[in-house]
């Protein structure tokens, strides 16, 4: 019997006006797996993360995400507001950085921490009550977070001073802070380096010991995908044209079509 | 900003972090601000002229910093200071008509900014979906409504206005009023919302991606600037005795803004430096009408010219002190 998925899409479509973004596409991941979703430039992966997201709304389909007390039950995304569905759980990195630039690294992670503050509007104002015992505990936290992705002595610099790597590494921390369950990571290794790509791994590696997180990853760089993904999808013009094991994907014939053109394109 | 605080903290992570050199300094200096002008007025250097710039200096710190926790810190663009200027003096005005007493001030002012901050949620939930200059132009248009209604409401004396308002806004008050400013928004900025707002200004796609309820924080920012606009109304209707529903036109918001953006879009001490500068300029330069305009005119553009971040961009004097300290540490190291 397999497990009941942590996430599922059933048929999900959008349309831009005349243009098929993401047509009828279905796929689940189950809790604690590592599932890779790649494709040509432009066949839809980020959209399928904004559909999840709640960015975008589908056309059509539906998205169904466990809860957070009752795994079986499954609750409905579609309509939800983007801080309602991190709220539920799911965390996202971006395709190009999206960092709070003139805000420190250690209130970047704060800042993604803000679910967890606890106290009113009158604190806030006043400094008083629990303010400082909210505000420590929340630096505290940050901290052991950028001790895991190795960022902490870079917790003073702005975000916008770190180099290309630890700002790919802050997103996925700042990410974390969300207490998600479900990450998704929309190319984490795009520009770096091999060495810097083989320490990413080792960082998602880490995670998914250390926080036991359902990981969805977009990814162009093969190596780090089959290397790491249990399983995988793969998207064309928005259609899913293969699934299954990395081995199965890489002698997939519609696959190396989608990748290198059909004899009949040269 | 927070930057601040975090660095208080990575140094000593004591509980007791209120009684910092930080804070230190800060009271030294409203306690000298304080001896200061009071020294001056027991010697007569102060004149009744100097009192009105120091009072109008004081108005115009609480409109900047209240406009800049809209627009420099959550970066919503708006146009709409007036209208909630006016809502808080039209307010004052009418309570201390009927009740000339300190109490009836105090109620005026309360009773002022409540209704400016309810004038303030209520555009905000239908504006704030607006981005940029379509927000600008929304918040332009409901402060126009606003003096056009009190332009030709009978209660608020038409478009004569209200005169003889009874003269509460002392010297103490005006200050009192300030810093009490100055503090709350500051304490906002340096809290988890405050620092949600930040990040809707910085990235407000990834806010959200974040569990920030963008739309919340906005309404939050826009009530309390609203609130603080309308004591800085509540103050210029009882100090300058008289008020018009002329004098709450677009102008007055657009002079708010050349303030914030001089001092710096994000930064409080930066609102403070340029209201104190732009009002010192506009008092000496009010017998020569029109060169007023001119000169805010080239300030501004000399200002994009070669200092587009504003006086002091985003940081704040306190921050600069920081700074300088840990200069002085490093060489003591070496």
């Amino acid at each position: 019997m397999t497990q009941r998925p942590l996430i599922s899409l059933e048929n999900v479509t959008i349309t831009f006006g005349g243009l098929v973004a993401v047509a009828n596409v279905s796929m689940f991941v189950e809790p604690g797996e590592l599932v890779g979703l790649i494709g040509p430039n432009g066949a839809g992966k980020t959209t399928v993360f904004n559909l999840i997201t709640g960015v975008y709304r589908p056309t059509s389909g539906a998205i169904k995400f466990a809860d957070k007390n009752d795994p079986n039950h499954m609750i409905d995304l579609v309509g939800k507001k983007p801080y309602t569905v991190t709220a539920r759980g799911i965390a996202r990195t971006f395709q190009n950085i999206r960092l709070f630039n003139e805000m420190t690294v250690l209130d970047n992670v704060r800042l993604a921490l803000s679910h967890s503050f606890r106290y009113g509007l009158l604190a806030s104002l006043t400094h008083l009550g629990k303010f400082h015992a909210e505000e420590e505990r929340s630096i505290e936290e940050a901290r052991r977070l950028l001790d895991v992705f190795d960022l902490r002595d870079k917790q003073d610099e702005l975000a916008r001073n770190l180099p290309y790597g630890e700002q790919r590494r802050l997103e996925i921390a700042r990410a974390m802070a969300t207490d998600p369950r479900l990450l998704l990571l929309d190319e984490p290794a795009a520009g770096m380096n091999p060495i810097e790509t083989e320490a990413l791994a080792e960082t998602i590696a880490r995670i998914r010991k250390e926080f036991g997180i359902t990981i969805l990853l977009i990814e162009h760089d093969m190596s780090l995908v089959m290397k790491i993904c249990e399983r995988i999808y793969v998207l064309d013009h928005g259609q899913l044209i293969a699934h299954g094991t990395p081995d199965q994907i890489q002698h997939n014939e519609r696959v190396i079509e989608a990748y290198l053109g059909d004899d009949d394109d040269i | 900003m927070s930057r601040l605080s975090l660095k208080n903290s990575s140094n000593a992570a004591s509980p007791m972090r209120v009684v910092t050199t930080k804070n230190l300094i800060i009271l030294g200096v409203i306690a000298a601000t304080f001896a200061l002008v009071w020294l001056l007025r027991q010697l007569g250097i102060v004149t009744s002229v100097h009192e009105s710039t120091l009072a109008l200096i004081c108005i115009n710190i609480i409109l900047a910093v209240s406009l800049n926790l809209i627009t420099g810190f959550t970066g919503q663009f708006s146009l709409g200071h007036a209208g909630f200027m006016s809502i808080g003096a039209y307010t004052t005005a009418l309570i201390l008509l009927r009740f000339p007493t300190v109490w009836g001030f105090l109620a005026g002012l309360v009773i002022g900014g409540i209704l400016a901050m309810i004038a303030g949620i209520i555009i905000g939930f239908p504006t704030l979906r607006l981005k940029g200059d379509y927000l600008a132009i929304a918040t332009l248009g409901f402060a126009e409504i606003i003096r056009v209604v009190f332009q030709n409401m009978e209660i608020t004396g038409g478009p004569s206005g209200l005169a003889s308002i009874p003269r509460m806004a002392s010297w103490p008050w005006m200050i009192g009023l300030t810093i009490l400013t100055i503090l709350v928004i500051n304490n906002f900025i340096n809290s988890y919302r405050g620092r949600a707002c930040i990040a809707i200004r910085e990235d407000e796609v990834a806010a959200e991606a974040m569990g920030i309820n963008s739309t919340k924080y906005k309404i939050i920012a826009f009530a309390l600037g609203a609130f603080f606009a309308g004591i800085a109304g509540g103050l210029y209707a009882s100090y300058f005795y008289f008020i018009a529903p002329g004098k709450f036109n677009f102008l007055t918001s657009i002079n708010v803004l050349v303030i914030v953006v001089l001092g710096g879009l994000g930064s409080l001490s930066g609102s403070v430096i340029a209201a104190v500068i732009l009002t010192v300029l506009t008092t000496m330069l009010r017998g020569f009408t029109g060169v007023n305009n001119i000169i805010y005119a080239i300030l501004l553009i000399a200002m994009m010219l070669f200092r587009p971040k504003g006086l002091m961009g985003t940081i704040e004097v306190t921050d600069l002190l920081e700074k300088l300290r840990l200069f002085k540490r490093k060489e003591q190291v070496e």
